[in-house]
């Protein structure tokens, strides 16, 4: 599975600017390929567009179900509309209500909260467990770990926070627990609390997010090469020192991955909220993907919800770009 | 003990927790799915006798065999079709190297950011005005382009790393670059590609929010949304609701153990023949 992590990203196959792994790796030296490119350009300039003809059929599907839809949102976003009548031109309004309407102002920050549950703890726990475990997740014990850990990545996330939610209930496994250690005082139906809610929901998002950090993050410290750890060794480097200058380094190009895809999962979370708490108690869980869902096809105001949208698309992309920059970068 | 020794110990002890943690809200499924329908389970506990029946009730229940066809037949629409435009795209990115490859890389990376939230609205309408609501093609065909992004880098990313030169030899013998794709590409691309469709279906198989919004019908919804509507019928019987995710989620559980059983050796042989 590692190998096929590597490329979910595209900021591994766009790490040089030419886009050849052959120069990242450092196997050819840039200025090489250049030259060799350039000539190379003279004699197929053929190809080079025959090359849209192969293209075309992704970009028109792409076109019709991605670019045009995300297109129609920045325009139905300055419109009054239910989404059946007329559409009235509002301008900015729907913008100014979602940055004044104190409930919808609550969606974005319920999101941030969520980041700390779905980015902050699965990469600290995950690098925290990866590198505990390094040394003895290898052969068959390691295939099974690795499987295990991968499976909440395998059930969809509406099973997730089925069984999530049972584990939550008063009668669930969380309060079994609790009362089993002596701890009666601090039972209660967790998603129906209105200050836990969100933590506990929270969590579940951890649950989903460590295994597949955890994997990414051994996968990436198996190209570590070996013998930087016995040099450290060497020099008398303690494990804490070990992890700073030699594991945390190495592993710069997973975190980043791991961050950007936990950072969109946070944001944009839908399935585990829709399926635990609908935005409940109260709003206490509302976020921006069940609020647009809501008042765009309960609700019906069309305009409102698409504003919503771009606000969140922006701020994804605020989040995820930068990191992605960085992450492209080649190492020093 | 030797620090090496304390120190694979305390590495095993933590990565068997590890392994209980993530398997805990299943065993509590599992525990509560056994107990008598409409008896009220207490967290983890074996029931004294274990209902097994309950499958099939959840079975009978959720109309599996119509949801397993539903997706089948989604996955069928969705991932070949997803294969073959990725392909042919990486194959013009990552081969050919068209003019303006860094304006498409641009504009592919926006659709592979941007969260389903920027899209679904109007995909409603969209799908709405050209009467498939309601119907398969309603996830069928949005899920092709969604996954286009992604499809498409990943295929960039394998063609980048065939020599030219293969292509160079393949002109020489006079072959056009849709023969040298056809014959030489294609077949050398096939690992990847078998990768690539196991990820997209598993993502085409979970999809959730485009099933709910476009698709009332959980006999024509991908099994994620057929759980959602089944969640919304059995919700307060907790035996069945849980039986029932149980055996919504078998499928793709299954699959996944034994593609990764392939995968392994396929990791295996890789390392031997390297």
């Amino acid at each position: 599975m590692s190998s096929a992590l590597d490329r979910r990203h595209p900021d591994r196959a766009a790490a040089s600017p030419d886009g050849n792994p052959a120069v990242d790796q450092g196997l050819v030296p840039p200025w090489r390929l250049r030259r060799h490119a350039a000539a190379r350009r003279a004699s197929t300039g053929r190809s080079r567009w025959s090359g849209w003809l192969y293209m075309m059929p992704a970009l028109l599907v792409y076109g019709v179900f991605v670019l045009v839809p995300m297109g129609r949102t920045v325009q139905y976003s300055f419109y009054d509309w239910d989404g059946v009548g007329p559409a009235t031109s509002v301008g900015f309004d729907n913008y100014r209500r979602v940055f004044t309407d104190p409930e919808l102002i609550s969606t974005i920050v319920h999101a941030f909260e969520l980041l700390g549950f779905f980015t902050v703890i699965p990469i600290v726990v995950g690098l925290v467990v990866s590198s505990l475990v390094r040394e003895v997740a290898t052969g068959r014990f390691g295939t099974v770990a690795r499987t295990t850990l991968f499976l909440p990545q395998i059930v969809p996330l509406v099973a997730a926070a089925i069984a999530w939610s049972w584990m939550y209930s008063s009668q669930g496994l969380v309060n079994q627990t609790l009362s089993l250690v002596g701890l009666d005082g601090l039972t209660r139906p967790w998603l129906s609390d209105f200050t836990w809610a969100l933590p506990a929901v929270g969590l579940i998002g951890s649950w989903v997010m460590t295994g597949l950090c955890t994997v990414l993050f051994l996968s990436g410290m198996a190209k570590i090469d070996r013998s930087l750890y016995e040099a450290a060794r060497v020099d008398g480097a303690g494990p804490i020192r070990e992890f700073f200058a030699i594991t945390l380094p190495g592993l710069r190009q997973e975190i980043g991955v791991c961050v950007m895809i936990t950072i969109i999962a946070a944001l944009a979370s839908f399935d585990v909220i829709y399926a635990s708490t609908q935005g409940g108690p109260g709003r206490a869980t509302l976020v921006p993907g069940v609020a647009i869902f809501r008042l765009a096809f309960t609700e019906h105001q069309v305009g409102l919800a698409s504003a919503l949208a771009i606000v969140l698309t922006l701020l994804v992309l605020a989040c995820v770009l930068p990191i992605q920059r960085l992450v492209a970068e080649k190492n020093p | 003990m030797s620090p090496v020794r304390v120190s694979r110990l305390t590495g095993i002890t933590v990565l068997v927790a590890v392994m209980a943690f993530t398997m805990l809200p299943l065993v509590s499924l599992l525990s509560a799915a056994l107990h008598p329908q409409g008896s009220v389970p207490t967290g983890v506990a074996w029931p004294h006798d274990p209902q097994w029946g309950n499958f099939v009730d959840a079975w009978n229940a959720a109309n599996m065999l119509t949801l397993l066809k539903s997706s089948t037949l989604i996955v069928l629409g969705v991932v070949p079709a997803a294969l073959l435009l990725s392909a042919l795209a990486g194959y013009g990115l990552g081969q050919l190297r068209i003019h303006g490859e860094t304006l498409v890389l641009l504009v592919l990376l926006v659709g592979l950011t941007s969260p389903l939230e920027a899209k679904i609205i109007p995909l409603y309408y969209q799908l709405r005005d050209m009467g498939l609501l309601n119907t398969r093609w309603a996830i069928i065909l949005p899920l092709i382009g969604l996954f286009m992004p992604f499809g498409v880098i990943w295929m960039r990313a394998h063609f980048l790393t065939v020599p030219r030169e293969l292509s160079d030899a393949a002109k020489v013998d006079g072959a056009g670059t849709w023969r040298a794709f056809r014959h030489i590409h294609l077949p050398l691309a096939k690992p990847v590609l078998a990768s690539l469709a196991l990820l997209l279906f598993l993502w085409t198989w979970n999809q959730f929010l485009l099933a709910i919004v476009l698709v009332d019908d959980p006999a024509k919804r991908t099994m994620a949304g057929a759980l959602g509507y089944f969640q919304g019928q059995y919700g307060t019987d907790i035996v069945l609701l849980s039986a029932g995710a149980l055996v919504i989620m078998a499928p793709t559980v299954l699959v996944f153990l034994l593609l990764q059983r392939h995968f392994i050796r396929a990791l295996l042989q890789g390392a031997i023949k390297g």
